[in-house]
């Protein structure tokens, strides 16, 4: 596995809405049915870059997700690939309905980026955390999700959202995160990336998560804990095959997300080991109830999920009696 | 118990020491937005020293006027303005954002007492008014409703949607009053979505409409007044704003939508929002109406006082 040592204290620190700006610009550059929509936050969201570069192809809807996601429907139909962006709590969280039916059900080939999603969103508070935007999403039929878990991995994720024919939701966050993997990590849709290999336990994680829990390992090492860490990106149809693969050989399974502990990634992960290879799972997220205001920082530390607690729950899960 | 301001020059004088606070707020939270909140001053000052009728140390109290902010992100106008009517000790204004703060990022019913919908998500607000309105008329209640708004949000349908239903049931115990500032995030409302004729729409619509310089009280007073007397139709004032008003290097320019003050830009700031005060006093001092000596002169009502004046609105 390609990674950058996950500790280097200089690693680029780079939000995931970066990743997937820059790369709709160079997709558009190749290919003239790429367009971009926004709802009034195309610098938050990122996709002022494409807006400057390619005006034409680039249509500002206003404060109005719902239209949004039905003109790209309407654009799709026609031939165009849109790329709707927008805050994940508005866009799928307003228009759920536009992307359940225009987009889902008819097969439509739209790409929809939720920027600012998970608590490290921090200041704004409850209302700008989506916390929920896995579960509403992943639950639709035809459609992929994406939550990578750095700016590299957003533009693999943006890339390969071209290539299916269909609707994706790419999970973004507006935080700086440390950007670990590098142009050679593999990027398998559907397939679980594994960060590392361990046999006493493995944190199963995604978005910003996998940084933390990669941290988590490291410090777990130190006490003589071999922990592995997958990074699960695509959680629409999570990877059961790898699933299977370390809960066989670790018995202990730690799932990590920046989002509700019912409907998420914690979910997806017991759902497919359930039939596949049941095995003790421990979910690490939000523990249905609402974020707040704050830092990033105190937020991930206040609600459990920095590297330091998951360590915590690996150690407890390892030593509690079977 | 509720503070009234009656004389204009105490009322101008409370929109100022609102801007002021919103500035140091602002620098403090390091986060956060500066344009929208600094054009409400005068707004939120008619509203929570004049118009409304509360109690901020009962903000259960049943026949309470009821504020719905549907625009959120201008919280730092509302805690501003809340914090110097008495809801909570003006010390807490420095927590916004902070983790643990009753003053959230976007303002919570669930942390802080007096606010009745948490907000953030644009084009909810009205619709929220709308419920509590009828709810008011089912319980046949003199209590009104007041919907604080932005023009930004009227690109969601849910804003219509909540226009139209608010026509059909011909509240006229709900008034909204819109910030037409002409901003949003992106740009210059009228390029990022064009709005107008934003009055004609609403009477289209079916309701009553008034159009005010949001920085003159004697105009807001009247639209309010007009408003309380307007029957079988809901009222909307909208409220000419200057984005940014007070702070010379912020007005008209959307790029202050959701940006804090550096320290130096948040101490120039401080500094011209203090002139302008000295000016007010100045002003009304040589006309002779000035009150408490460049002090604010916050009129404490009884509570026998306050009932008569809200007896009178009805
Ligand atoms: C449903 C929804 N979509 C997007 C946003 C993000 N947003 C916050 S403020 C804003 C601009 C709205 O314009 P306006 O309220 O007129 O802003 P102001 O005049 O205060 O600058 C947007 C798009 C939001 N809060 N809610
Ligand atoms: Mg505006």
């Amino acid at each position: 596995m390609h990674l950058l040592d996950p500790l280097a204290p200089d690693l680029p620190q780079v939000p995931t809405r970066d990743g997937f700006g820059k790369t709709v610009v160079e997709l558009a550059e190749k290919d003239l049915n790429v367009v971009g929509l926004t709802a009034d936050v195309a610098e938050s969201v990122r996709m002022h870059w494409f807006a400057e570069k390619f005006p034409d192809r680039f249509f500002q809807c206003g404060v109005a997700e719902q239209n949004m996601a039905g003109v790209a429907a309407g654009l799709a139909y026609a031939g165009k690939m849109p790329f709707i962006a927008a805050y994940g709590v508005f866009s799928p969280g307003r228009n759920w309905d536009q992307i359940r039916v225009a987009l889902c059900y008819g097969d439509a080939n739209v790409k929809i980026e939720g920027s600012h999603t998970g608590l490290t969103v921090g200041p704004d508070g409850a209302t700008h955390q989506a916390l929920e935007d896995i579960a509403i999403m992943r639950v639709l039929p035809h459609m992929t999700v994406f939550a990578p878990c750095d700016a590299m991995e957003a533009r693999k994720a943006t890339i390969a959202a071209a290539k299916i024919n269909g609707p994706v939701y790419i999970r973004c966050s507006r935080d700086k995160a440390p950007q670990f993997t590098t142009e050679k990590t593999p990027f398998e849709p559907g397939k679980a990336a594994m960060l590392k290999d361990g046999k006493d336990c493995a944190v199963v994680a995604c978005g910003a998560m996998v940084h933390e829990s990669l941290l988590a390992a490291a410090e777990l090492e130190k006490n003589g804990v071999d922990a592995a860490v997958v990074n699960m990106h695509t959680l629409s149809d999570v990877d059961g095959k790898t699933l299977e693969e370390i809960a066989r050989k670790t018995g202990r399974i730690i799932t990590v997300e920046e989002h509700q502990i019912v409907g998420g990634l914690g979910s997806a992960v017991c759902e497919a080991l359930s039939e596949k290879y049941p095995v003790p799972v421990k979910r690490i997220g939000m523990k249905m109830e609402f974020g707040e205001s704050g830092t990033a920082k105190e937020l991930l530390e206040k609600y459990g999920m920095n590297a330091k607690n998951i360590a915590k729950v690996c150690r407890e899960m390892i030593s509690a009696k079977r | 118990m509720k503070i009234t301001l009656e004389n204009e020059r105490d009322l101008k004088l409370m929109a100022n020491s609102i801007r002021s606070d919103i500035m140091e707020m602002l620098v403090e939270a390091k986060s956060g937005h500066s344009a929208g909140p600094l054009g409400l001053a005068e707004v939120y000052t008619e509203l929570f020293f004049r118009e409304m009728n509360y109690d901020p140390k009962n903000t259960h109290l049943e026949g309470r006027d009821r504020f719905v902010l549907s625009n959120g992100h201008v919280a730092p106008v509302l805690y501003a303005t809340m914090s110097r009517a008495g809801f909570f000790p003006k010390s807490e204004i420095m927590g916004l954002r902070k983790l643990g703060s009753k003053l959230q990022g976007h303002p919570s019913k669930k942390w802080l007492p007096g606010i009745e919908n948490s907000s953030g998500p644009l084009g909810q607000g009205l619709s929220i008014a709308c419920g509590m309105a009828l709810a008011g008329r089912l319980d046949k209640k003199t209590w009104r409703v007041y919907c604080a708004m932005s023009d930004g949000e009227h690109d969601e349908g849910a804003t219509w949607e909540s226009i139209l239903f608010a026509a059909k049931y011909k509240l006229d115990n709900l008034v909204a009053i819109m910030d037409r500032n002409f901003i949003q995030i992106d740009g210059k409302t009228e390029d990022i979505m064009p709005l107008e004729p934003l009055g004609k729409k609403y009477e289209a619509f079916g309701w009553h409409v008034i159009s005010v310089d949001g920085h003159d009280f004697g105009a807001l007073r009247r639209a309010l007044s007009d408003a309380r007397g307007t029957k079988g139709k809901p009222t909307m004032i909208i409220a000419n704003t200057v984005p940014g008003k007070g702070v010379s290097f912020m007005e008209h320019l959307y790029e202050w939508h959701g940006k804090p003050p550096s320290k130096e830009q948040a101490q120039a700031a401080l500094l011209e929002l203090a002139n302008e005060r000295a000016k007010i006093e100045a002003r009304t001092d040589a006309k002779g109406n000035a009150s408490g000596g460049g002090k604010e002169a916050a009129a404490h009502l009884d509570a026998g006082a306050r009932k008569g004046a809200a007896a009178k609105k009805s």
